[in-house]
């Protein structure tokens, strides 16, 4: 299987299919609903975004509450079609990649096409599995959104699927 | 007259919250499995056999089986000849509290619909029947939102036909796609008014799904056993990726109507439908 690192560069993301199976090694950031809402708000008021977007992954995930002495939670994916009015934006300012589950817009596929970027699905519904994977959890920003708050995770071996390819090509045809 | 303390019932449905959200229920995992054993595409074989790993995995470490553990839907049935000493509302919303403290699970109830803000672990949805006797049944439906944003309802002419209830129903499955974690359980509600079959599409999915070849005779039963079928033909699969197991189970629930209609309402609940029930 296939092995991907971060920082992540186009010639690694232009070699992803839909529909290859990749594991992931290296720095994702959570954002969901809210959290999407705020960085496209400083975006669009030329202010500083609280992480470096610049060849980032956002992971759509907002865990359960971590349990004593574990790293994090249940982490599985949200639907990442709730993200598509965002997206477009986020991917202009220089992100890289996303994951989550579902169907993307075809605003959103063209977008990632024009960017180069890349759409990757992970094991929906399977949060207590995926909590294996992820070996250090830190928060970056809006801690007042609870579990929508941007974390910083590093992963290990993280089991993804290519949904939307650099060439706009989708794993769901 | 009988009195159960708002303690006790707090103390019930902590309990309640906790082992549906860490163990699937047993009807919902075998059949997975069984659902597993027939598939014959290799990609989703594979992942049914994750998402069961996941809900051991759930069960042994005590996580959730899944980050969303959704809004907190409790039925109450309570017997005309009972009652409760204390705030029964509150004793609810208290238990869900404990509970979702104690298990580390995710708070996700937003005060306000519209201003948004903090999430937090209450108030949730409280469904309460009346009944004989002199006990109270408790049932706690976590229901998470990626499945439950692709509810549906239609109100039809009375003089619809069946297949164009079939079809509506089949398009909310097809709709749903892969996003909202297939195989689903497909809960329908049939008759009573807008709201009422709102409620017994949500009911219909704490029926237990019914195995292959033990299937009761009858209308609805038939019915079903069609919708399920016809929803396995749409080739959505696990993770929407392909398989001939895109639904576990079609449960429909039905209650008399008025002359002038036939309200249908389908709930749609990811493979992770997770519910616990006591009574006291």
């Amino acid at each position: 299987m296939k092995k991907i690192k971060t920082p992540l560069d186009k010639t690694q993301i232009r070699n992803l299919n839909a529909g290859d199976e990749v594991l992931l090694n290296g720095t994702v950031y959570t954002a969901r609903d809210q959290a999407h809402k705020r960085l496209v708000e400083t975006i669009n008021k030329r202010q500083k975004l609280p992480f470096e977007l610049k060849g980032a992954i956002v992971y759509y995930c907002g865990p359960t509450v971590t349990p004593k002495g574990k790293i994090i939670g249940s982490c599985g994916p949200t639907t990442a079609s709730r993200m598509d009015s965002f997206t477009p934006i986020l991917l202009k300012a220089g992100l890289l990649a996303m994951i989550g589950k579902g169907m993307r817009s075809m605003e959103v596929v063209a977008a990632i096409k024009k960017h180069k970027a890349v759409y990757f699905l992970t094991l929906a519904g399977c949060g207590a599995l995926l909590n294996k994977f992820v070996k250090n959890a830190k928060i970056v920003v809006y801690k007042d959104l609870g579990s929508e708050a941007i974390l910083k995770l590093e992963v290990k071996d993280f089991p993804l699927i290519v949904g939307v390819d650099s060439n706009g090509r989708s794993v769901y045809g | 007259m009988r009195a159960i303390s708002a303690n006790k019932v707090s103390e019930i449905v902590k309990g309640l919250c906790i082992k549906a959200n860490l163990v699937l229920r047993s009807d919902v995992l075998n059949a997975l499995k069984a659902a597993c054993l027939r598939e014959k595409n290799t990609r989703a074989k594979r992942l049914l056999r994750l998402i069961i790993k996941n809900a051991d995995i759930a069960r042994d470490k005590k996580i959730a089986i899944c980050q969303d553990t959704g809004m907190p839907v409790v039925f109450v049935e309570i017997g005309q000849d009972v009652r409760v000493s204390g705030d029964f509302k509150k004793a609810i919303n208290r238990g869900v509290e404990a509970g979702y403290r104690k298990a580390s699970l995710r708070n996700s109830i937003i005060s306000d619909p519209l201003s948004r803000g903090s999430p937090k672990y209450s108030p949730v949805i409280i469904h309460t029947d009346i009944v004989r006797g002199s006990k109270i049944k408790i049932t706690v439906l976590p229901k998470g939102f990626g499945c439950e944003n692709k509810s549906a309802l239609k109100m039809f002419l009375p003089t619809a036909k069946i297949g164009d209830i079939k079809n509506f129903i089949i398009d909310v499955a097809e709709k749903s796609g892969p996003d909202a974690c297939p195989p689903y359980i497909v809960g329908v509600g049939i008759g009573g008014t807008a709201d009422y079959a709102g409620l017994l599409a949500k009911k219909a999915l704490l029926r237990k799904i019914e195995r292959k070849g033990l299937i009761p005779k009858g209308t609805v039963p038939v019915f079903e056993r069609e919708l399920l079928s016809e929803i396995n033909k749409l080739n959505i699969g696990p993770m929407g990726l392909g398989g001939k197991t895109t639904a576990l189970g079609v449960n429909i629930e039905t209650y008399p109507t008025h002359i002038a209609g036939l309200p249908v309402a389908v709930n749609i609940s990811c493979h992770a439908l997770r519910s616990a029930t006591a009574t006291l």
